[in-house]
């Protein structure tokens, strides 16, 4: 569902949250806003520190905001503790009780929220075997594995059927294999039970595979919202691009504009048309960037947009990544996809000429 | 390969049996202290349990039940009727309910300072832990004294209360039930504060986080959570204050003057001006054995919820 206009389930309207006091004080959130619509799988992502898990928790309830409201289908719950919201967590570490059998600590909800014995029972049955743990029930949350633990984790914040699901980096304790497969039961969880979820991950993959629309975060502050592909294709910042994927930065001045295309020179006297972000009006001295994989290398030096000198090859499987030594002195890497029709192959130290795909090359605020 | 595999296991047995002899070396001299002055003692005290009292204190070799039969019965003057006589029974019940009012006042009184502690940052906690333990830096006797001193007529709180005009005559605490209750609390809180304190320590706050957003509210939350996660602490705090209290001694003696015995002190005249150390021997084991009955039942019903992990 990417982009599917709808009602706002979260707001976060002008949101602060400033720890400490006096000269230590530090601001973890900087009046960030924020909507997240109904059945989403919204993401917040960012590096550690950026403030993505205070944000989460202020939505759960376990820290209250220093300035701003936050909005559950208009209502402001800001104020209210964790127990009255109709919000629950995936903890990063699970947190399951562990003097509960895994069928209790699913129904644990349900049963604060005094719902009769019978009708917990059906729903922890129902939650069991959504996230495939009938055989479990009766175990001991200490005698399951990680990823089973996960389940369980997912299950006992899923079986009160919150309005929203809170993830606060619920895959980063499982391996690699596991992950992968955790990404896709999240996707099917959420479309099965329709509700919004709002995911925190550092992991940029994570989060372009998983998400219908992202919050990119750094010091406090929220830099961009957009489904996946405006994230990758258009970052609105430099530290966008750089957090997401590979990117390539050039150096250059502005020449001329005109509606969303500018042409610019590079440090290597090459002229190139580069795209920028409506609410930015480059000037003079700009940075350029362009993805690994919009690039492409070719034997002719002097027919491509920039040229250099192949510094290292770097075979990855499923593509290579080629490192060039611009002739203005700056790095540049060209991702080319892997193929058994052979494409051409560069050694090092060749002469090559890169030239950039159409709406390759983009101009960023830095 | 079988066989370098079956030397190879041999090998280990040989080593572990070496590491085991090694580890029992390291205990030899507390159980030899253990033994000298913990097994041999015990031993003596039964073995004079059933003898008979010398007159002037010591024992007579001679066999005999009568240390037994005289904390239930008294020999009449008269005849040789044996009367059913209740005093040391009294006693006994009286010790063992100032012990489980303290242990009931002592948790109820250090839960919540232990959470206090626990919730503090790391460097906050440490200066908690030696507050909690400064008494443990004088002598258990020296602050009873001061606590007479406090509570007696002519001593703080009632010299306050008079000086304010709230009362008009001292309130009389000292060698009084109340005085020994609160000689009892004041020296084994800290025996429940300070293993409650390394339980909850332990604790996963998130765990209680994790609750909250289940619905739990707090009250629900501690019942759920907190407390059965702290029940090894409980446990221990609850031994640690009510087998010393019930055989507490100097407490009772300078607190109640004498007039209200506890188990402690009934024994302790025994040896002294009861001259009968026989009976003193024979009290000491039976409270012995009450402790361990209790001890039993107790564990048994609490350890079945205790979960490590």
């Amino acid at each position: 569902m990417p982009d599917k206009p709808g009602r706002n389930a979260i707001e976060v309207v002008n949101v602060s949250k400033i720890f400490g006091s006096g000269e230590g004080q530090v601001a973890a959130l900087d009046t960030v806003s924020v909507s997240i619509r109904e059945n989403e799988f919204f993401t917040l992502l960012g590096p550690s520190g950026c403030g993505k898990t205070t944000l989460l928790r202020l939505i759960a309830g376990f820290d209250f905001p220093s300035a701003g409201e936050i909005l559950l289908y208009g209502e402001d719950i800001a104020p209210l503790p964790p127990f009255k919201r109709p919000v629950n967590t995936v903890f990063q570490s699970y947190a399951l009780f562990p003097h509960m059998t895994v069928a209790d600590n699913i129904g644990f909800g349900l049963e604060m929220l005094g719902k009769p014995k019978d009708e917990i029972q059906a729903r922890v049955a129902q939650m069991l075997k959504l996230v495939k743990m009938e055989a479990l029930s009766n175990r001991r949350t200490s005698q399951i594995s990680g990823g089973q633990q996960q389940r369980v984790a997912l299950a006992r914040a899923l079986a009160p059927q919150p309005k929203v699901l809170l993830l606060d980096e619920p895959l980063s304790a499982l391996d690699y294999k596991l992950r992968k497969e955790m990404q896709i039961e999240l996707k099917r969880l959420q479309h099965e039970t329709g509700i919004t979820f709002i995911f925190v991950t550092h992991d940029q993959e994570e989060a372009l595979t998983m998400s219908d629309r992202i919050a990119v975060m750094s010091a406090g502050k929220i830099l961009q919202v957009g489904s996946p592909r405006d994230i990758y294709d258009r970052p609105a910042e430099r530290f966008v691009a750089d957090f997401i994927g590979e990117t390539n930065f050039l150096k250059g001045t502005v020449v001329s504009k005109k509606s969303g295309v500018a042409t610019v020179k590079l440090a290597s006297d090459a002229i190139v048309a580069a795209g920028f972000p409506e609410d930015f009006d480059p000037s003079d001295a700009v940075t350029v960037v362009v993805r690994p994989e919009h690039a492409d290398l070719i034997a002719d030096a002097s027919k491509g947009t920039v040229a250099g000198t192949l510094a290292n090859v770097v075979y990855f499987g499923t593509d290579t990544h080629y490192h060039v030594k611009l002739d203005s002195g700056d790095n540049f890497i060209v991702r080319q996809q892997n193929s058994r029709s052979g494409a051409v192959t560069f050694e090092p130290g060749a002469k090559v000429g890169i030239v950039f795909e159409d709406d390759g090359a983009r101009i960023l605020r830095d | 390969m079988a066989n370098v595999v079956s030397r190879a296991a041999l090998f280990e047995a040989k080593a572990e049996r070496a590491a085991s002899r090694r580890n029992r070396l390291l205990a030899t001299p507390a159980l030899v202290i253990i033994g000298i002055f913990g097994v041999l003692p015990l031993l003596i005290i039964l073995v004079y349990s059933f003898l008979e009292a010398a007159p002037y204190g010591g024992v007579q070799w001679k066999f005999s039940t009568d240390a037994y039969l005289n904390f239930l019965f008294q020999q009449d003057i008269f005849d040789d009727t044996l009367q059913f006589t209740p005093d040391f029974l009294i006693i006994y019940l009286r010790s063992f309910l100032f012990a489980v009012v303290t242990t009931v006042i002592c948790l109820l009184l250090g839960f919540p300072t232990a959470y206090f502690m626990a919730t503090r940052t790391p460097a906050q906690r440490n200066w908690w832990v030696l507050l909690i333990t400064i008494p443990f830096w004088s002598n258990l006797l020296v602050r009873t004294l001061a606590i007479m001193f406090i509570i007696r007529d002519e001593g703080l709180i009632n010299n306050l209360l008079m000086g304010l005009g709230v009362i008009e005559k001292p309130i009389t605490m000292l060698y009084t039930n109340f005085a020994i209750q609160l000689g009892l609390l004041y020296s084994f809180l800290p025996f429940m504060i300070l293993p409650l304190y390394a339980s909850l320590e332990k604790l996963d706050f998130r765990l209680v986080e994790a609750a909250n957003d289940l619905y739990a509210t707090r009250r629900q939350a501690l019942w759920r959570v907190i407390i059965p996660l702290s029940l090894p602490g409980i446990i221990a705090g609850c031994l640690l204050v009510f087998i010393p209290a019930l055989g507490a001694y100097v407490t009772p003696l300078i607190l109640g003057g004498g007039i209200h015995l506890m188990i402690g002190d009934l024994i302790a005249q025994q040896f002294g001006s009861g001259r009968n150390w026989p009976l003193g021997c024979a009290q000491a084991l039976i409270l012995m054995a009450a402790v361990l009955v209790a001890l039993y039942f107790y564990v048994r019903n609490t350890s079945g919820k205790v979960q490590h992990g």
